[in-house]
């Protein structure tokens, strides 16, 4: 042996991770700053900087603060938390279908909300409230439904789908039972929207999440080993069975916080941790990858629904449109590797 | 060989739901040695190592280890003593070999994990010694069977546990690899290490291990050394197979010559 020892080089290769990560945080701020200047009263970007920290108290400030930034921040908060839901979702049934959407937690939330219309009326908080039950019942539901000596990914997924067509026809249902202008309300609300996000509105959820975020992270390393099997995980260490149930109730209560606010906006949780994992090339579904992604998808999503189309939809429709397009694409690409 | 037992399956029921496979099942696993697990399909010999590993609770009775149940202890401090390469296991989407490798030191961490020195030393011995250190940013998925089952076990051995538990680690392995893998725990073995496996190949059992214990229907039939148990009676009582025992001309060990319906027509 030579005294000299060269340092091996280093082995675990994060940099483009980490590269990848910081560019969608940057384009998380820019795209952000685009949609604070957008809208009938149009700013620069140094505009809105200077709107931002003006002490003043002028017009381009009040819109800046008041009326654009809550949702804005809406966009990113509740998109990041979508990714994250998708990416624990997807990953725990290891499969890219295995997202909030598709295995029924938004439509129970949409199914609570409208109970709760049809029964109390359409103020914020209680619609709130009974989207945030619904979503729970229903995750609940079919976690029961899914549970064998433990729950395994695919049967979770066939469970959640048979769970949404349910109670998509249960939605149905009570949209025809209901009086016509309760109806409309609810239909609204069910395209899912960030238009009705005001500080009001969007400070609670913010706080909810806020709440949520350490557990994300505590959970982050059990779901890592998951990822190997079972078995290993167990091998290594991890307590299999319960890391499972948080990391599913973690999920769940990312998703019934965000619908509550916004109503069903589908194909965020889907796609971003898909996404994410191409970009950054991690091994299995990046968490905070997932995250930005789906911030930044859910923002130019917004913009799109907002300022680009030739009338504002809600944001839900255009979501759902280009999630349309990529299940479809994911299904095709699925079905070929099974061949 | 001690006489002493780190590990011991004492008086265990052994169930998948309300299906027995053992009851009144009592196992020690001698200190430093390499005990290798035999016996018929559905033995139970894979859910012995199960129950050894923590995998499978016990119905009734306890698995020990160093006196306490396993059952009762803090997971992470099982992880940090008793290891396992696992009969299936999934490699996540796009994993590289020394990420997944890594994973292997997850009982090392802390709750907030930190990357240390003795994780990285750990890993690229693991990879050294199982021989995939130039596989290191290789993807998982697109390695070879035997390059795979390799990097598992480096994954395993990253854990650095006194006692590896080994389940049917050989299967769908060439003979070539077989042999090699065999070697790598027969040096671990040398190295103070305890190793228990679960083996299909009864020659292969007869030349690596210095403990045997012998299963059949849920109850072990035989222990010991290879030399001292292995004979043809005990092979067609267990196995249902005629067979001549001769002496390996390599390992001296005894080996399992198959007289086959085939041959005596």
């Amino acid at each position: 042996m030579t005294a000299t020892t060269t340092r091996a080089p280093r082995l675990r290769d994060h940099r483009r991770i980490r590269l990848v990560t910081a560019l969608l945080a940057v384009a998380a701020v820019v795209f952000a700053l685009i949609a604070l200047g957008t809208g009938d009263f149009p700013l620069s970007i140094p505009e809105v900087v200077q709107a931002m920290f003006a002490t003043d108290g002028g017009f381009a400030t009040t819109i800046v603060l008041e009326w654009r930034l809550p949702r804005v921040l809406a966009a990113l908060a509740f998109g990041a938390a979508m990714g994250v839901a998708g990416a624990i979702f997807q990953s725990l049934t290891r499969n890219p279908l295995g997202s909030p959407d598709i295995i029924g937690f938004s439509t129970g939330s949409y199914t609570g909300a409208l109970i709760v219309i049809t029964l109390v009326g359409d103020a914020y908080l209680s619609t709130a409230v009974g989207a945030l039950l619904g979503g729970l019942a229903t995750a609940f539901v079919v976690y029961l439904l899914a549970y064998r000596r433990g729950v395994q990914g695919f049967r979770l997924i066939i469970v959640g789908i048979a769970v949404t067509a349910m109670l998509h026809g249960l939605n149905t249902w009570m949209l025809l039972k209901a009086e016509t202008e309760v109806a409309m309300t609810a239909s609204i609300w069910g395209a899912g929207s960030l238009g009705l996000i005001g500080w009001q509105q969007a400070v609670p959820a913010f706080i909810a999440l806020a709440v949520l975020v350490p557990f994300v992270i505590i959970l982050s390393g059990p779901m890592r080993q998951l990822e190997i099997g079972d078995d290993a995980a167990k091998a290594h260490g991890v307590r299999v069975e319960p890391a499972r149930l948080a990391l599913l109730v973690v999920g769940v209560a990312l998703t019934a916080v965000v619908t509550a606010s916004t109503g069903p906006i589908a194909f965020v949780a889907l796609a971003a941790p898909q996404i994410a994992h191409r970009l950054t090339r991690s091994a299995g579904l990046p968490l905070v990858g997932s995250a930005l992604t789906g911030a930044v998808l859910l923002l130019v999503a917004d913009f799109v629904a907002q300022h680009l189309l030739p009338n504002a939809v809600p944001v839900g429709l255009v979501t759902i449109v280009s999630g349309g397009v990529y299940l479809i694409a994911l299904l095709i690409h699925e079905a070929r590797k099974r061949l | 060989m001690t006489d002493s037992t780190r590990l011991r399956v004492d008086d265990v029921t052994l169930a998948y739901d309300n299906r027995v496979i053992s009851s009144g099942l009592t196992v020690d696993i001698p200190d430093r040695s390499f005990t290798v697990i035999v016996g018929p399909n559905a033995c139970g010999k894979s859910t012995l190592l199960r129950s050894l590993s923590r995998l499978l609770k016990p119905q009734q009775g306890r698995v020990l280890l160093d006196g306490k149940a396993i059952g009762a202890m803090k997971p992470k401090d099982v992880a940090r003593t008793i290891g396992l390469l696992p009969q299936t296991s999934v490699a996540p989407d796009g994993i590289t070999v020394v990420d997944l490798v890594s994973r292997g030191r997850y009982p090392h961490q802390g709750m907030i994990r930190q990357w240390t020195s003795a994780d990285e030393s750990a890993v690229v011995d693991a990879m050294r010694a199982t021989d995939v250190a130039e596989l290191a940013s290789r993807a998982v998925d697109e390695l070879s069977g035997g390059q795979r089952q390799r990097v598992w076990a480096a994954m395993a051995l990253a854990q650095q546990t006194p006692i590896l538990l080994l389940d049917e680690p050989t299967t769908f392995l060439d003979i070539a690899h077989q042999i090699e893998l065999l070697d790598l725990f027969a040096r671990l073995h040398r190295e103070g290490n305890t190793i228990v496996a679960v083996l299909h190949d009864l020659n292969h059992a007869a030349r690596y291990a210095d403990h045997l214990i012998v299963m059949k229907a849920g109850e072990v039939v035989a222990t010991g050394a290879p030399a001292d148990i292995v004979t043809a009676e005990l092979v067609e009582h267990v196995f249902g197979l005629p067979c001549l025992i001769i002496e390996d001309p390599v390992s001296k060990t005894p080996l399992i010559v198959p007289k086959g319906g085939h041959w005596q027509a």
